[in-house]
């Protein structure tokens, strides 16, 4: 007696591992070339960079004092802060050819920083230090936007990053 | 009255509800779209809607959450009992459940009309709603848990009556769609229990943005599966009937499910890529989970389509992709729902960009993203739940639908409005252009956004249109026709059916296990770490 439950090679059966395997080998390569796009091309997301509190960002270093600081040949380093509805500083100038490394909070609700021009794009959370790096090579100005809705005038809160011609 | 006309009952209650807020999300959301193009309509609609983002939570609330949520706790539990063919467990427990789900949404109502939460959909903290916000949406969450009580009772009872037989497919995947929901609802339970609504009352003075978003997120992204699922149990187990067709492969449908239960949790970090104080190595784990779960819809993708051809094939249809003419077009129900898996193809693979992490980093928060949940949840679910209306609803009232060429007309006008609003968006994203903010008073427009942001209003007013001739039409069987229609539900055959699925697809107790496993090990670390070092010193704020 054979096993009611046991599954005869139907053609049902055949077409569904026809399906099956590609259906695994699909994603599984997706993911390949995500690795190596992530690692290859050293795309990197945030990740822990420690913890500031919200209503002692004015008093906590580096956060006293916001602003655009050269921290080598071609490399910059901009200290931000986030507070409704502005960025702090909400204009940066570098030189074309600039690396430059973002250290930011938020001093009150979770905001945002998208530079789409630059491909930065970061949240920027009450309570957390968010540090991301890119580079500004071509001259112009560079729009960034805060990209999470953050209260009644989230629309008016925007800035520029300035990249002069590299002398 | 008869347990079948009780349930019918019920299944209406929840209807109404679902349609109510459809009708409103669609109102505010027209609003939205012509204020992208410059046409402001705010100050004119101010005694009601605020401003912007006053509209924007109210769409983004009564559609998202409760349009689809009220419309899956009546209809899915519908179809369960059918497919069982045994009354619900408990018909009180089932309109205790109704009332509480509908007075927590009151109480949630009342601020969010009134301005008092205007903090979008995903209501993240340090923006501070009203305190009634988050305890009547927790009293939705907790509504969907004595559903999934119901069912299971329900499961269990058929179970002692038919010993040794497998349970039918529809019942099943109801089943496994209200515990996959149930487990991952608990993230969001625990942000609402532990977090948001001590912190909104008063009894503590400080929250934490980032904790907050983990937990959303460990519920916000299988909430898509939860409303999705609903639209696959008709398009596996419906749809191919009303095609004239059989459905493929019951085993890999009940595959497909359990891997859904399995694997839609453990992979919210992928709405957390642009997130700090989250370390990188999580997010990579939770993007190849995210790849993982590709699979299960596959799998879906295959057996629907294939279940379609045999339908369209026992209608005359030939050769390998021409048998699609062939499908009955002239049936609302079908088209809507073929339409809608047509345009879903397209939001799975805009969904794949998003998991994708390198390239979230164009999309995140962008235009993209309610492009992107346009064509998920705006299409896929919405327009697949308005297709089994148009048999619902008649069965429900015994009415014929009033008219199937005006609702054949919605159908094609929401596919054509949402392929304008969304393409547009979608490349509005790719420009960089925020989403959820109120372009058309920034002093930002970029020059390369203006010739795109018309289509958006464009295809909002199209979707309105739609949406408004669907009300209509729904109205007008209830109220002006006079055709009868039959009662009860017809479920496609299985060409290869339960029998061919081995025991194990038929349990459910390893797979929950399973889920537990991988959820623990894809966030127990983080989560630890997490609650042992949050200091909760971010205080609450009103900035609308």
């Amino acid at each position: 007696m054979s096993d009611p439950h046991r599954r005869p090679p139907t053609t049902v059966y055949l077409y569904e591992l026809a399906w099956i395997l590609p259906s695994i080998a699909i994603p599984i390569g997706m993911l390949a070339a995500l690795t190596v796009t992530a690692f290859g091309a050293g795309i990197h997301l945030p990740s822990a960079a420690g913890r500031v509190s919200p209503t002692q960002v004015a008093q906590t270093a580096p956060f006293a004092n916001p602003g655009v600081r050269q921290t080598g040949p071609g490399r910059y380093e901009v200290v931000m802060t986030s507070q409704i509805w502005t960025f702090a500083p909400n204009e940066i100038r570098v030189p074309a050819g600039s690396t430059v490394t973002f250290i930011a909070t938020s001093k009150d609700v979770v905001h945002g920083l998208l530079i789409p021009r630059a491909r930065l794009n970061v949240m920027l959370l009450p309570g957390q230090v968010t540090r991301v790096t890119t580079r500004f090579d071509r001259p112009g100005e560079y729009p960034m936007f805060c990209h999470e809705y953050c209260g009644i005038a989230h629309h008016t809160m925007w800035g520029k990053v300035i990249v002069e011609p590299a002398s | 009255m008869t347990a079948t006309a009780t349930l019918g009952r019920l299944t209406g209650a929840y209807l109404t509800v679902a349609l109510l807020a459809l009708l409103g999300g669609v109102v505010t959301g027209l609003a939205q779209g012509l204020e992208q193009a410059g046409i402001n309509l705010y100050p004119a609609l101010a005694p009601v809607v605020k401003s912007y983002y006053h509209g924007l939570s109210l769409h983004g609330v009564l559609n998202a959450l409760v349009w689809t949520t009220f419309f899956i706790c009546g209809f899915v539990p519908f179809v369960a009992v059918q497919a069982f063919g045994v009354p619900l467990a408990s018909p009180r427990l089932g309109w205790l459940t109704f009332w509480l789900m509908t007075g927590g949404l009151t109480l949630a109502a009342i601020p969010l009309v009134g301005n008092a939460a205007t903090v979008m959909f995903t209501f993240y903290p340090p923006l501070k709603a009203h305190w009634a916000f988050y305890v009547g949406l927790t009293l939705v969450v907790v509504g969907t848990w004595l559903v999934t009580l119901n069912l299971a009772l329900t499961w269990r009872a058929w179970r002692r009556a038919h010993p040794g037989e497998r349970t039918p497919l529809p019942a099943f995947m109801a089943v496994v769609t209200f515990s996959m929901w149930t487990l991952a609802s608990l993230g969001l339970a625990a942000e609402m229990l532990f977090m948001t609504i001590p912190w909104s009352l008063g009894l503590v003075s400080g929250t934490d943005a980032l904790l907050a978003r983990v937990l959303f997120w460990f519920t916000g992204h299988p909430i898509v599966y939860f409303w999705l699922l609903p639209a696959y149990i008709s398009w596996y187990t419906l749809v191919p009937r009303q095609a004239g067709g059989r459905l493929f492969s019951d085993p890999l449908a009940r595959a497909s499910f359990l891997l859904f239960l399995v694997l839609s949790t453990p992979l919210g970090f992928h709405h957390q890529y642009t997130d700090p104080g989250i370390h990188e190595g999580w997010k990579f784990v939770h993007a190849f989970l995210t790849f993982a779960v590709f699979f299960p819809s596959l799998l879906t993708f295959f057996n629907v389509v294939a279940s379609l051809e045999s339908g369209a094939r026992a209608r005359g249809g030939r050769g390998w992709v021409a048998w699609f003419a062939r499908l009955p077009w002239g049936d609302p129900s079908v088209a809507a729902q073929v339409l809608a898996m047509l345009l879903f193809a397209f939001g799975g693979i805009g969904g794949l960009i998003n998991a994708s992490a390198s390239l979230n980093l164009l999309v995140h928060n962008t235009a993209w993203i309610p492009g992107h949940l346009h064509l998920t949840v705006g299409t896929a679910v919405t327009l697949s739940f308005m297709g089994i209306t148009y048999w619902l609803v008649p069965a429900l009232c015994g009415r014929a639908l009033w008219s199937r060429r005006l609702a054949l007309g919605q159908v094609w006008l929401w596919v054509g409005g949402m392929v304008i609003f969304s393409n547009a968006l979608h490349r509005l994203g790719l420009m960089g252009m925020p989403r959820r903010t109120m372009i058309g008073a920034s002093a930002y427009v970029q020059p390369e956004w203006k010739p795109l942001l018309p289509l958006v209003a464009v295809g909002g007013t199209i979707l309105t249109l739609s949406a408004l001739l669907y009300f209509a039409n729904l109205i007008l069987t209830l109220t002006a026709s006079r055709a009868p229609h039959p009662a009860g539900v017809a479920f496609a055959e299985a060409m290869s059916g339960a029998d061919h699925a081995p025991a194990v697809f038929d349990r459910l107790r390893p797979w929950l296990v399973l889920a537990v496993v991988l959820i623990v090990l894809a966030y127990g670390p983080s989560l630890v770490q997490l609650i042992a070092t949050t200091p909760f010193d971010t205080p609450g704020l009103r900035v609308w």
